[in-house]
């Protein structure tokens, strides 16, 4: 029987090396990503069962059958804060503790594909966590936003997106060490606090009774602001914390 | 034409000198064994010929790249088979190819082809995590190769093979391969048999190296006393 040839052949001469599409490397790595959490389901289930049990802290220590305005957003974006800190903690640890990196590092692919490819898995398990825990959030605490939905929605979108960035680069980090556990959480919290704030105060209108809010612009385009300024920090950064 | 090119070569973790003056040169098609025990500085070597680690010291080229300058040239043509067998445990044998196989651009057929090759197949679909360890060595060999490698950087591929697993293997791996390979190795009649070049390693220095045919099995047990 005889080897078949692969795709991409490359041989040692400058102009053959062939790289692979960046679309295709993030489509691997995002696939895997998302099959490795299927089967281990180690990070999403934590994260919305973390979401949940501190709303029900929140209930019964705030001894209140509803809340609304500030204090109503500060449940939810403080709880979602730290729920998404549990998600950027294992982020790169299957890979580092198989050898995926190294394995990612030797293919002809652009170290932004890992870049994307872990923003995309993280945002991606916090639209799960977000589908469980703003519910849940509705529910126990009896807030009223069914009203302000589409606008709730463009606020957690906007924080998602930053929360992505800011973790893949400080996962990214921390995961290099040996107190990976506690760095995470130690330069994520300061890193993730103005999207809280940018968040909280874009969602404060849209969780009041009275229905009349809408989300402050301001805020929006702080939070789109935040957004765009450190995924231009990761895609500068990003190559030198892979490497050696 | 030299597949690797080292002089000087110096890489320290700190304070300690993991390698220190290494030189060596391997022709395209040779094989290179290094040995020396534990923390000697061979799989230093190895991370560096892969340009996974920074040489800190001297000159170090791999199929006529320059590292750490040109490494991005090099991805996709070594292939690496270390201690970690780069396999994610919770991915059947089959999925784990499928993604190494796609950041190479390797088509389907090649996965089918090699997991038939190394009696792979009816297993494919189970997670790594169940395998016994030689299976799973059989999988990261499977990995390494997958993309057709023109260097291979081998780190004890042997371990955990059966005999019937070694045949497998060979034509992959071993000398009929006829791919150009740096071997380490804890077996100075295995590797003698195999290599061209030989290299033996004691902290970090150049302790034994010549030809194979220079070198005898006594020189390089003495690495081990």
């Amino acid at each position: 029987m005889s080897a078949p040839a692969t795709a991409a052949t490359l041989p040692a001469t400058e102009e053959a090396v062939t790289v692979v599409p960046l679309r295709r490397a993030v489509g691997a790595l995002l696939r895997k990503d998302l099959l490795v959490e299927l089967r281990t389901l180690e990070s999403v289930p934590g994260m919305s069962l973390f979401a949940l049990s501190t709303f029900v802290v929140f209930h019964f220590a705030l001894n209140r059958n509803s809340v609304e305005g500030d204090l109503a957003t500060g449940v939810l974006w403080v709880t979602l804060l730290f729920a998404a800190l549990l998600g950027v903690n294992r982020l790169f640890v299957a890979d580092a503790e198989e050898g995926g990196v190294d394995g990612f590092l030797l293919a002809p692919v652009d170290r932004t594909a890992m870049l994307l490819a872990k923003e995309l898995t993280l945002l991606c398990y916090l639209v799960v966590l977000e589908l469980v825990a703003v519910p849940a959030f509705a529910l126990l605490l009896s807030v009223p936003f069914a009203h302000a939905l589409p606008d709730l929605l463009l606020v957690l979108l906007l924080a998602d997106l930053g929360v992505a960035v800011v973790g893949t680069l400080v996962a990214a980090l921390a995961v290099q060490t040996r107190a990976r556990d506690l760095l995470g959480p130690l330069l994520g919290l300061p890193l993730l606090v103005p999207i809280v704030i940018g968040a909280a105060r874009a969602s404060s209108p849209l969780l009041v009774a009275s229905h009349a809010g809408t989300p402050a612009a301001r805020w929006l385009a702080m939070l789109a602001l935040y957004d765009l300024i450190f995924g231009l920090i990761a895609y500068a950064v990003f190559d030198f914390l892979l490497e050696d | 034409m030299a597949a690797v090119e080292v002089e000087g070569l110096a890489r320290h973790y700190g304070e300690r000198e993991a390698l220190a003056d290494v030189s060596l040169s391997l022709r395209r098609g040779q094989t290179l064994a290094v040995l020396g025990p534990n923390g000697a500085g061979k799989t230093t070597l190895l991370r560096i010929l892969a340009s996974l680690l920074r040489p800190h010291g001297g000159r170090v080229s791999v199929l006529e790249r320059r590292l750490p300058e040109e490494s991005w040239q090099l991805r996709g043509q070594v292939g690496l088979l270390a201690h970690e067998p780069m396999l994610y445990r919770s991915l059947s044998a089959q999925e784990n190819l499928r993604f190494h196989a796609r950041l190479h651009a390797v088509g389907q057929e090649r996965i089918t082809w090699l997991l038939e090759r190394l009696s792979l197949s009816e297993r494919a679909g189970e997670p790594v995590r169940s395998f016994s360890r030689g299976m799973v060595q059989r999988v990261a060999i499977a990995r390494t190769v997958l993309h057709e490698p023109e260097l291979l950087l081998l780190d004890e591929p042997y371990a955990n093979l059966d005999p019937a697993a070694l045949e497998l293997v060979g034509p992959l791996i071993g000398a009929e391969s006829r791919r150009t390979r740096v071997l380490c190795s804890h077996d100075p009649i295995g590797a003698l048999r195999e290599a061209d070049v030989v290299l033996g390693l004691r902290e970090g220095r150049v302790a034994v190296q010549g030809p194979a045919h220079e070198i005898s099995v006594e020189q390089l047990e003495a690495l081990y006393r």
